[in-house]
């Protein structure tokens, strides 16, 4: 600690050049945190741990195509199923398109296949009872202040009702929550109640979007989704049924190698980082070769001059790295809070940090390296001469 | 009286590409404790490479240096860097100050090396500067003092941690007169009532004047002994 003036002087020697280094790697920490919350966001998504004992079963062909109703008592009779429930895609949007939020019909028993998902008694039976109900996830109804009793209009992309109509009204009936905080992401979502979607559609009707089996007991999941599968077999709907995990894993990678995706970008943007406070670093020192030699003068050995320049570099890209991963944290918040679902993004948390100051920390070593080495080699009576 | 600072035939060559330049030549030299050395000498002489290699800055050649029954000239580069720390005080011509801290700062920057905490590292640098007079100049930047209050800050530095030898390489060779005067008054008061043995590098005669003798040097050889009648 009694370097720590030393170095943050020697840092800010020349402040304007400092202060639009330190800008610069604000800028690529910030650009690192807001890439990496939404890697993280999609990384979660695949590999959640919840959901290894629900199998999803959707269309062979694609996920948006239909299977027919009637496999839902072939599939609840299979050996180890507990309970199967089913649910379709609506796509209504609310009063306009960015205010983009998933909303799907659900049969009944929904909710007893997803336990984490917290609805009250009361309002689930409010649920089951009201025609137009819905339930919203705290977080969606935190964002758009609706309490119980609102009316929710939607407007139907897919799905027009009989009467030729695109506008769906809902009575908000209940309000749920997850219990693990790392997945209140899934309280921004809306369900009604597939009874009203089913009869009220212009087409479809006797149709469901894809099933969802809770399994007795996770160690059989792969023996009772090829049981589900085989049900189909040879059929016109055809089925393919995994565990949920897998399938959020296979749709999240239709959105391509977001982890190399994101990789390439920080690379190019570290490369030029590095590139660029390598030679601020390099100049800094240059201009501080007589006063390195002073230092080395009075007592400091090879190694203490090498680790102040290699902790003068560390600090400058740990300081700049902070503030612009604090900041990525803000404009993270801001746009979950603006947004919602429509841009996954992870908050900017612990393990966002973790990677950033590893980043920060051998960024600062790569940058610092030369000129400390040049720092600790040089030679005194050359250094004070000016040679 | 055993000598504090032992030269014994002392050779320092320079390799400059195929060129072979030898600037010191087995030169002999025995300076007591308590002594105050000018060393003079035209330009390319030698001084300033003599005064290094006493002051652990640089290797020699050939011959031993011995300081304090030490020899010094066989030091690894780290035992070296401690053995100045604790052991020489320096001073320069263009003062070598860092431009960024206080003159505190910079009087305190030899005691980082050692033990001492943050408030007896202070308390020490302010004695220092009291001792130059310059304690009511100890927040200032060197940017903020004449030349010749930065060789004072310098001065101080160099005593701060209470060094046997001060080594000087012409300290007032970017001074007016009457600063000159005064850092050399300073210098002559460290040598009498403190007993700093100082060796100083200088060209000009009259700062010469304030040492208690003089050495000549000449082509990398000692010359002359020239000891001036204690005033």
């Amino acid at each position: 600690m009694k370097y720590l003036q030393l170095v943050w002087s020697a840092m800010f020697r020349r402040k304007t050049r400092t202060i639009f280094t330190l800008l610069s790697v604000l800028a690529a920490f910030l650009l690192f945190g807001l890439l990496d919350s939404v890697r993280s966001a999609f990384a979660n998504a695949a590999g959640s741990v919840a959901g290894v004992d629900r199998l999803v079963t959707v269309s062979k062909i694609s996920f948006t195509l239909s299977l027919p109703k009637s496999l839902l008592p072939r599939i609840q009779a299979l050996p180890g199923v507990a309970t199967v429930t089913y649910a379709n895609w609506f796509g209504g949007i609310y009063q306009d398109p960015k205010n983009f939020f998933a909303n799907e019909a659900v049969a009944d028993n929904f909710f007893d296949v997803f336990p984490e998902w917290q609805l009250s008694a009361a309002e689930r039976t409010r649920f089951h009872e009201t025609r137009t109900g819905a339930v919203v996830g705290a977080s969606l109804a935190k964002k758009f202040n609706w309490k119980l009793g609102d009316k929710i209009p939607l407007q139907a992309t897919i799905f027009p009702q009989k009467s030729g109509a695109n506008d769906w009204t809902f009575d908000l009936v209940g309000i749920f929550r997850v219990s693990n905080p790392k997945q209140q992401s899934q309280e921004s979502v809306l369900f009604f109640n597939w009874d009203y979607f089913d009869e009220a559609r212009a087409f479809g009707n006797g149709n469901v979007g894809w099933y969802l089996t809770r399994v007795a007991d996770r160690n059989q999941a792969q023996q009772v989704a090829q049981a589900i599968d085989a049900l189909s077999t040879n059929s016109d709907h055809e089925t393919k049924t995994q565990t949920e995990q897998a399938f959020n894993a296979e749709f999240v990678s239709q959105y391509g190698d977001i982890g190399l995706i994101v990789g390439a970008i920080m690379g190019a943007v570290f490369f030029t980082l590095i590139l660029l406070t390598g030679n601020t670093m390099a100049q800094a020192v240059r201009e501080r070769i007589p006063e390195l030699a002073v230092l080395k003068t009075i007592g400091f050995s090879n190694q203490s001059v090498l680790g102040l320049v290699l902790a003068e570099s560390v600090l400058l890209i740990v300081l700049g790295g902070a503030i612009g991963l604090l900041l990525a944290g803000v404009v993270v918040d801001a746009v979950r809070a603006a947004v919602g679902e429509a841009v996954p993004m992870a908050r900017v948390g612990a393990s966002i940090w973790l990677r950033g100051l590893g980043l920060m920390v051998l960024i600062g070593l790569i940058v610092g390296a030369l000129p400390a080495r040049r720092g600790m080699r040089l030679r005194i009576v050359d250094a004070l001469a000016g040679r | 009286m055993s000598a504090l600072v032992e030269v014994r035939n002392l050779s320092k060559v320079y390799e400059r590409g195929k060129q072979r330049i030898e600037v010191l030549h087995h030169v002999q030299l025995d300076i007591e404790p308590g002594d105050f050395m000018a060393l003079m000498g035209p330009s390319g002489s030698g001084k300033t490479t003599l005064l290094n290699l006493i002051g652990g800055l640089d290797s020699p050649t050939d011959g031993s240096i011995t300081i304090g029954g030490k020899r010094i000239d066989s030091l690894a580069e780290g035992a070296l860097a401690r053995w100045r720390s604790a052991n020489v005080g320096f001073v320069f011509q263009f003062y070598n100050l860092l431009p960024m801290l206080s003159a505190r700062k910079n009087v305190e920057l030899p005691l980082l090396l050692t033990r001492l905490s943050a408030a007896q590292r202070k308390r020490n640098a302010t004695v220092a500067l009291e001792l130059v007079g310059l304690v009511d100049r100890a927040a200032h930047k060197p940017s903020e003092l004449s030349g010749g209050q930065q060789q004072r800050v310098a001065i101080a530095r160099a005593i701060v941690s209470d060094p046997t030898l001060l080594v000087c390489d012409e300290p007032t060779g970017d001074l007016d007169r009457q600063s000159a005067a005064e850092v050399l008054t300073l210098l002559q008061q460290l040598n009498r009532d403190h007993g700093k043995t100082i060796i100083m590098v200088t060209h000009d005669p009259k700062a010469a004047e304030f040492a208690k003798h003089t050495l000549h040097l000449d082509k990398g050889s000692l010359v002359e002994d020239s000891e001036r009648a204690p005033a």
